[in-house]
């Protein structure tokens, strides 16, 4: 029996994703190659600054994969919850985990008021999906669980391995940045002929990893939006339900300008993974925006989850 | 997921798997023999509705058509409930006897929803058992995995984990039972149960 699907998948995403991580790719080659080549032009005394660079950013991403979960939540101030302690949530889960035929993953809860969840962990069996008090209490049954399914959509694409790999990129450049900077103000004092070549790599270093770590910034965040896109799109599939999710978009971003400053700037460093962002510009519609945001504009998800709800309510 | 649908974050939904539902009537014996549960002839598909009207015709369909096999032979119509989860419920009963009548009317909502493209949206079907103290058992079968499990519910939402593994064990040679036990979810005041 050949199953008829009403799951049209969506090229055009997946075309923009692709072409996105190319370009991150053709950065990254271009780099390596520009750095090889600066350190090949001359004796590569600076060698070891490279090495260090790319070994404590190596250290880094592995450490941020493997303690993602723990990170998160320690951050998020979450507790993990048992389904004693929450029995409804936990349902919700169970169910669409069993729709979706994915393993389950842990449940914590965020005491804070501000409505929000994210899902983090490096595969799906070390999964924690982390939802808000304010989430809770502010969504029905029904958005809630569009929130979690595109939450577990985010498990089951591997975001979080996917960013922290396409981040590598930008954790080098990054320190290399950092490095070539004091290596050039220390090295300064002590410059004999030699040292006056090793000063010019440095620069040649800085230069290059500025432009690298400004160009993989952008994509980093771009390929963010494609798979914030990617996510409320399987999720709103996965329940068959699109309005609702884009209900709980509403609801979640009309609140969220209203939140106190002090529970934002608690908020920033888990931007990235948050189903909204908590530090969304109040006019998030102004082009300079959009381009350093994790996640797409709203008026953009209502779209597609409004397209999708027209596919499914086609007749065959 | 392929390493290409994670790479790209597709998600394929999970197309159900069906025919080994037909193998419930023959474990229902072996299961007796065991351990003294008989069928209640009630059972129930569980599945997500989709929003829109392409479902709801699909879903208005299958109840014509429960209703006119229920009708030949005699039986009570079937019943539609929603849970709190927002799930919908088709619950059939037949006599305790009739276990492949059963079967057949809960393969035939399987099947028009897959031929109408909502497979997806099947989450399981369960099929209850009750033993002579009157203590409740399902067969819960999971769409996505083509498997099944047992579930037992005690009053105030806890199961009786000693006789699902009993069970588990009983029925194994008949059925393909869920290995994974943190899959076997509870389904907690599922209809017909």
């Amino acid at each position: 029996m050949v199953a008829r699907t009403r799951y049209a998948p969506d090229r055009g995403l997946t075309a923009r994703m692709t072409a996105t991580m190319f370009l991150l790719g053709l950065v990254f080659v271009i780099f390596v190659a520009a750095i090889v080549f600066i350190l090949g032009a001359v004796h590569a005394s600076t060698g070891i600054i490279v090495l260090a660079a790319v070994v404590l950013g190596g250290g880094i991403a592995i450490g941020s994969l493997f303690f993602s979960d723990k990170i998160a939540l320690s951050t998020a101030g979450a507790v993990e919850v048992t389904p004693q302690q929450a029995p409804e949530l936990h349902g919700v889960v169970d169910r669409i985990c069993a729709l979706a035929d994915m393993p389950k993953p842990r449940i914590a809860i965020s005491p804070t008021d501000i409505p929000n969840a994210f899902a983090t962990g490096r595969n799906s069996e070390h999964a924690v999906l982390c939802v808000t008090q304010g989430l809770l209490r502010r969504l029905d049954r029904e958005e809630l669980e569009g929130v979690i399914s595109h939450e577990l959509s985010h498990v089951a694409h591997k975001d979080v391995m996917v960013m922290t790999i396409a981040s590598f990129l930008a954790i080098i450049a990054g320190l290399l940045i950092r490095f070539s900077f004091y290596g050039e103000l220390f090295g300064g004092g002590r410059r004999s002929s030699n040292d006056q070549n090793s000063g010019l790599i440095l620069l040649a270093i800085l230069g290059v990893s500025i432009v690298v770590y400004a160009i993989s910034f952008l994509l980093i965040r771009l390929l963010s939006r494609y798979r914030e896109l990617a996510a409320d799109r399987s999720g709103a599939l996965l329940t068959g339900q699109p309005s609702a999710l884009a209900s709980a978009l509403q609801k979640v971003s009309g609140t969220i300008a209203r939140i106190p400053t002090k529970d934002l700037r608690e908020a920033q460093p888990l931007n990235a993974f948050f189903f909204v962002p908590a530090l969304s510009a109040r006019d998030g519609g102004t082009a300079i925006a959009n381009l350093f945001s994790t996640h797409p504009p709203l008026e953009k998800r209502l779209a597609q989850l409004a397209k999708i709800s027209k596919q499914l309510g086609q007749q065959q | 997921m392929g390493f290409l649908d994670t790479l790209l974050g597709r998600t394929k939904p999970v197309p159900p798997k069906l025919d080994d539902l037909f193998s419930l009537p023959s474990a229902a014996v072996t299961l007796e023999a065991a351990t003294g549960f008989t069928p209640t002839g009630t059972g129930s598909v569980c599945f997500r509705p989709a929003e829109g009207k392409a479902f709801a015709d699909v879903e208005k369909d299958v109840r014509e058509l429960l209703d006119m096999s229920g009708a030949k032979t005699g039986t009570l119509p079937v019943e539609v409930t929603k849970d709190s989860y927002g799930f919908t419920w088709l619950v059939s009963s037949h006599m305790s006897t009739e276990l492949e009548d059963l079967v057949t009317d809960l393969h035939a909502v399987n099947s028009s929803l897959v031929d109408n493209g909502f497979g997806p949206q099947l989450l399981c079907t369960i099929v209850a058992f009750r033993d002579e103290q009157q203590r409740r058992l399902a067969l819960v079968y999971l769409f996505k995995r083509g498997t099944f499990y047992p579930f037992a519910p005690l009053s105030g939402e806890r199961r009786d984990n000693a006789l699902e593994m009993q069970v588990k064990g009983a029925v194994e040679s008949e059925l393909k039972i869920e290995q994974d036990l943190s899959r076997w979810f509870p389904v907690w005041g599922a209809p017909g149960l």
